[in-house]
């Protein structure tokens, strides 16, 4: 097994010291590493590695899922007032005049006898379509009249009531633009009108409805209810509007009324009139034809207002041609009033639709909704330069403007907040309120929406959201001075019991700022407090931190120990739960800002302790990143962290460890070949850590991180780099001083410096020689580095270090060296065992070993004897394991250290029975006789 | 198709009467707009109506009726003259198709012959097979618009918008969307206009003349900028018909979106319809 070859023969042994000076060579037994290891070696147990590989091609298991065509199922209704539609032209009964066909439509609709039974019966059934504690418009009404008023004059178009018959002549002209217009001549302007005057006129006109409706002149009536609608369209005068408006929808319900019961009671069969909740199978055609008819004569009124209003007003009678007509309708109205362009008019057209709908339809709270909604959408519409541009010109200030809205907005909102389903709408409105009404109008009533917002339900939309949006308006308009404690509190009461960390973060970010504004620092400790106390860990809040405006949230610390603090949390918790590595931009970008924070606030007073911690923390923060396979990114990712860190060495540190790391990964993906781009990328990491290096202060540390380094830097088949690190760190070592400071304590840094040394020394066996420098370059670098360094007076260190380079050495001279690094040729390889390599290696041992007898010779004092037994024994180990004993020189020398260690009766009797047990085991082997003799030359020595 | 119904007679007293018929006849009346032609071959030059059906049935043979109310009931079945297709009724400016029943009594020498006639309405039936809805987005600037004259007067705007189908059913409204993206001027108005061409093609060359039939407000003031307004309008039952094309004479339809903004630009947008009964 074990070949010995002649290495050099020893000078034995005449007297001990004698002896021990004389030897100067020494002989490295040969070894097989190979088989040594196998007979040493552990049981081997294959380890299953999975089927994870990098370089494996990713291969996606495509899962099909079935899909599920899902089909809408419309409900066909649309078409079901249209099927029922008959042919348009089968109301031409005679004639081929157009205009007689009014007539002849409007006829069916006066000859059927109301029945006044009937009607009462219906009055009663839609007064109790809503509940009476739904505050009818009635009660509106007047307050609306009596608040908005004038003194402005008036002026009024309407038409004289004359008969329609005049227009008959002109066959080319058609009815449209007939039932647009009311005769030229007849129609006239009054001017002037004082707003009693104005009432009175819309009073005639409404008296003027119910006559010619009941005169059957149902073209006419149509004619006034139009011409009502348009004055809606007119905004002069406009702190009148809303009476105006008041006024105008008492005609169109009457209109309303009249249409719904004529066709009411053209339903009646054998006397018998309809149920209150009919179905319109129930229906008879002759009804439903002239409701028809309403509706294509009202579809055909030119201007929008007019048509918009006049349709609203008979809604109802949507009931006589389909069941799900109403609902249908009123989503078109409600997009209808789109068109309004003026605001004030649009929202005053969507009371009146809300008004209509709940009298109608209560249930459908859709379109009230949508109402309010597109209102909001439009109240920019406000600030605008058409409304900017009628108000210079009527003289009206833009809160008085603004009052007009009132009536209408409420009157909308008490529709949608009348019976809603549940606190979900409410709060949703109250929320589009919040957020849709400016910040000072919001802030005068604060305390009222807390009082809502607490009243809200728990279940329906959330209510952080709404704190929410009142914080935010709150942060933009200052409350009344009074209130301003109570809404923190009430504010923060809910505010402190939020769960979801994400939630509460939200929430917290405005009301902080309010909190900023208005109050002292205690209060705004107390929050902030509060905040840290649900930014601690143990709640999984990392979620939070893509809020965008989570920094700034955190900017608003303005206590730098605060912000410290905070980021700490965030910090600690985020490495605490963070499972996977990110690389989610928003997350690293926050995550930054708060390292960078933390970071910053490092200075020259900061305890060792605090920067500890915080090192810890971006060091934490820095292992969760992760590129996955973009090693570049990965790379700028950490450059970026050297500029931003730099005042913190464990954080470096950390740092030089990533790259390292991630040159090693990057070798693992490429299986050790790289290509030109990740060898370029390679010596990229290898100069990051080249230049970073020299700038930790730690010398230990930069020696460690050199040697490790240049392992990466060799592993990666960078030569001339895995060179530079290590002359950097030879040239480093006779910097070491004496005292290191080891956790606040000064210590001797031999220990450090030895341990150091020989880790350096068993990665020098395998760095191959540089082709310019001479043989072992490196080695005897070190080796005078050592020489010169100024050792402890009484210490040994030198010498065990020198020990171990006959390890070394030894370990040098072997055919193939014990371990290799793959792709890196060695010395073993570069030399082929060439007998002049060996002679150099022969040199130095030489060298070595006769540096160690001298300095066993030195201790021959009665003080340093117990030393000088150690340090033989321990020569005397290092020849046994590595010389080669066939060689009677080092065999004496081996024995005469054995003598010398036992000499004085300080060598551990225990230890030296071990060691002949040793070789005497070591003898039974085969090729291994020599050491039979070898035991019988060492005596035991007992300590009698 | 048969078409059925009674004739009543009402007398005081029996009536003599030589026979009782019926004529059923339809035509299609052209006529040339004065626009087109001079105003004196307008009215000369009405193109000759093409008759698309005629016939008669006998319903009582000469005899006598009974004093007071007699109903004849009778069954009368719609018969193409030739070729002819039937075509709806229409009542138009320049193009007229209807259809009239005419009822006949004859009588002896000394009295005068009793006519009435009645129009009776022919309705196509549906189409067959499905209508492709084909939807129209439309993007108005100054840029797409023609006939400009100084189109750096203009005020910017952009308006979007789609209609749902130039492919309509007649029985449905016409649907759409359309958004005033910005405008620099302020919006007075946007209306639909619903326009009927009629074209007459005859010895002397064709006609062509387009008549508005509806016009419908969807946007009355300065709109909300950004804001989708629906485009509805309904077709209206008397001046509509499914789209027709026949080698004499055409009827067709357009809808023009006119936006008119406040400096009195008046902004027109025209989209051909296709409308057709279901």
């Amino acid at each position: 097994m074990c070949a010995y070859t002649n290495w050099s023969a020893v000078d034995s042994a005449l007297g001990m010291l004698r002896a021990l000076s004389a030897v100067k060579e020494m002989h490295a037994r040969a070894r097989n590493y190979v088989s040594e290891s196998e007979v040493c070696k552990l049981e081997s147990v294959p380890l299953d590695f999975g089927d994870y590989h990098p370089l494996k091609p990713i291969t996606v298991t495509e899962s099909k899922t079935k899909k599920m065509t899902r089909k809408g199922s419309t409900s066909s209704t649309s078409s079901s007032s249209s099927s029922s539609m008959m042919d348009p032209l089968s109301s031409v009964l005679d004639g081929t005049d157009p205009l007689s066909l009014f007539a002849a439509a409007a006829d069916p609709v006066t000859t059927a006898p109301p029945t006044d039974g009937a009607r009462r019966k219906r009055d009663k059934d839609e007064s109790s379509a809503v509940g009476s504690d739904f505050e009818p418009w009635s009660s509106k009404r007047g307050e609306i009249l009596a608040r908005y008023t004038t003194t402005e004059k008036l002026s009024i178009v309407s038409g004289k009531a004359t008969t329609t018959g005049s227009a008959v002549s002109e066959k080319v002209r058609t009815r449209l633009e007939e039932l647009d217009d009311l005769e030229e001549g007849s129609q006239k302007e009054l001017l002037n009108l004082t707003q009693q005057d104005y009432m009175n006129r819309i009073e005639e006109l409404n008296q003027s409805l119910k006559d010619a409706w009941s005169s059957d002149q149902k073209v006419k009536a149509l004619k006034i209810v139009i011409q009502c609608s348009k004055l809606l369209s007119d905004t002069t005068v406009i702190q009148f509007y809303p009476s105006k408006f008041v006024l105008i929808t008492d005609i169109l319900d009457t209109f309303g009324k009249l249409v719904y019961e004529r066709i009411l009671s053209m339903c009646v069969d054998n006397r018998v009139s309809l149920p209150d909740n009919f179905s319109p199978e129930s229906v008879n055609d002759t009804a439903k034809e002239t409701c028809l008819n309403w509706f294509f004569k009202i579809a055909s009124i030119r201007e929008l207002i007019p048509r918009f209003y006049v349709e609203a007003a008979i809604l109802k009678c949507n009931k006589f041609l389909s069941k799900t007509g109403i609902s249908e309708c009123l989503p078109r109205l409600t997009s209808m009033i789109r068109g309004i362009g003026d605001p004030l008019v649009a929202v005053y057209a969507r009371a009146y639709l809300c008004r209509v709908g709940m009298e109608v339809a209560p249930q459908l709270k859709e379109s009230l909704n949508k109402n309010f909604f597109d209102f909001l959408l439009t109240f920019k519409q406000i600030h605008g330069d058409t409304v900017q541009n009628q108000l210079v010109v009527q003289c009206v200030e833009i809160p008085l403007y603004l009052t007009l809205y009132s009536p209408a907005i409420d009157w909308i909102l008490q529709c949608i907040a009348y019976h809603a389903p549940d606190c979900c709408d409410d709060a949703l409105l109250l929320n589009s309120v919040m957020s849709a009404f400016r910040a000072e109008f919001i802030a005068a009533r604060s305390m009222d929406f807390i009082a809502m917002i607490k009243e809200c339900d728990e279940s329906g939309f959330p209510k952080h959201l709404l704190f929410r949006s009142l914080g935010l308006n709150l942060a933009l308009a200052d409350p009344p001075e009074n209130d301003r404690l109570q809404i923190l509190n009430e504010a923060w009461k809910v505010i402190t019991k939020l769960k979801n960390p994400q939630d509460y973060i939200n929430c917290a970010e405005v009301w902080v700022e309010y909190t900023c504004r208005h109050f002292t620092k205690r209060e705004v400790n107390t929050v902030l407090a509060d905040v840290i106390k649900h930014m601690t860990p143990d709640r999984a809040f990392e979620d939070a931190y893509p809020q965008e405006k989570f920094l700034p949230f955190l900017d608003m610390f303005q206590k730098e120990s605060v912000r410290v603090e905070v980021c700490k949390c965030i910090m600690e918790s985020f490495i605490k739960h963070q499972q996977e590595s990110t690389k989610d931009p928003v997350i690293l970008n926050a995550l930054l800002h708060i390292c960078k924070t933390m970071h910053d606030s490092v200075n020259a007073l900061t305890l060792e302790d605090e920067k500890r911690m915080l090192a810890a923390l971006i060091n934490g923060f820095i292992k969760m990143v992760s590129f996955g396979r973009d090693f570049e990114q990965q790379l700028s990712f950490y450059v970026e962290a050297r500029s931003m860190f730099c005042n913190l060495e464990p954080v470096l540190v950390q740092l030089i460890h990533s790259v390292n790391q991630l040159a090693m990964e990057t070798r693992r993906v490429m299986k050790g070949n790289h290509s030109r781009k990740t060898a370029a990328f390679v010596r990229a990491c290898v100069a990051f850590c080249f230049i970073t290096i020299p700038s930790l202060s730690s010398i230990f540390t930069c020696l460690n991180l050199y040697l490790h380094s240049g392992q990466v830097a060799l592993a990666n088949q960078c030569l001339s780099q895995a060179d530079a690190f290590f002359k950097a760190a030879v040239s480093l070592v006779p910097e070491v001083p004496k005292m290191i400071s080891v956790d606040g304590k000064m210590r001797p840094s031999d220990a450090f410096l030895l341990e150091f040394l020989c880790n350096f020394f068993s990665t020098l066996l395998v760095v191959p020689d540089h082709p310019e420098q001479g043989v072992l370059f490196l080695v005897r670098g070190l080796l005078n580095v050592i020489q010169d360094y100024t050792w402890e007076d009484n210490s040994d260190d030198k010498i065990r270090i020198y020990t171990n380079v006959l390890h070394l050495l030894s370990a040098m001279t072997q055919e193939t060296f014990i371990y290799h690094v793959d792709k890196v040729d060695s010395n073993d390889t570069l030399y082929g065992g060439d007998s002049k390599f060996l002679a150099e290696i022969n040199k130095l041992s030489e060298t070595v070993v006769s540096q160690i007898l001298d300095h066993l010779k030195t201790l021959g004092k009665e003080e340093t004897l117990k030393r000088q037994s150690q340090l033989a024994h321990y020569f005397f180990n290092t020849i046994v394991a590595h010389g080669d004993l066939r060689n009677n020189r080092l065999n004496q020398l081996s024995v005469n250290l054995w003598n010398l260690a036992q000499k004085h009766g300080f060598a551990d009797t225990k230890t030296m029975v071990k060691t002949l047990e040793y070789i005497k085991r070591r003898s039974k082997q085969p090729d291994m006789s020599h050491f039979t003799d070898l035991a019988l030359r060492l005596p035991l020595q007992s300590r009698t | 198709e048969v078409l059925s119904g009674v004739v009543v007679i009402t007398s005081k007293d029996t009536v003599q009467h030589q026979g009782i018929s019926l004529t059923m006849e339809g035509s299609v009346n052209l006529q040339l707009s004065a626009k087109n032609v001079g105003v004196f071959e307008a009215f000369c030059n009405t193109a000759k109506p093409i008759q698309i059906i005629n016939s008669t049935i006998e319903m009582v043979k000469p005899g006598k009726l009974p004093s007071g109310k007699t109903e004849i009931p009778f069954e009368f079945p719609l018969q193409m003259k030739g070729n002819k297709v039937l075509y709806e009724t229409y009542h138009g400016v320049f193009v007229n198709i209807q259809y009239t029943l005419r009822c006949d009594m004859r009588r002896s020498l000394l009295a005068k012959d009793l006519t009435k006639t009645c129009e009776f309405i022919v309705h196509s039936l549906s189409q067959k097979g499905k209508l492709l809805p084909s939807p129209v987005d439309f993007t108005i600037t100054p840029e797409t618009l023609q006939n400009v004259k100084e189109r750096a007067s203009l005020p910017k705007f952009l308006i979007r918008g789609h209609l749902n189908s130039t492919n309509c059913v007649i029985t449905q409204p016409l649907t759409g969307e359309l958004v005033v993206e910005s405008a620099e001027a302020a919006v007075k108005s946007i209306e639909l206009q619903l326009v009927r061409v009629e074209t007459c093609g005859c010895a002397e060359g064709y006609a062509r003349d387009a008549t508005e039939i509806q016009n419908i407000q969807i946007a009355d003031g300065d709109v909300c900028r950004g804001l989708p307004i629906p485009i509805h309008m309904v077709f209206p039952r008397l001046f509509t018909c499914p789209t027709l094309e026949t080698t004499n004479f055409k009827v067709e339809f357009e809808v023009n979106i006119v936006v008119l903004l406040h400096d009195d630009h008046l902004i027109t947008e025209n989209f051909p319809l296709k409308l057709c009964r279901m």
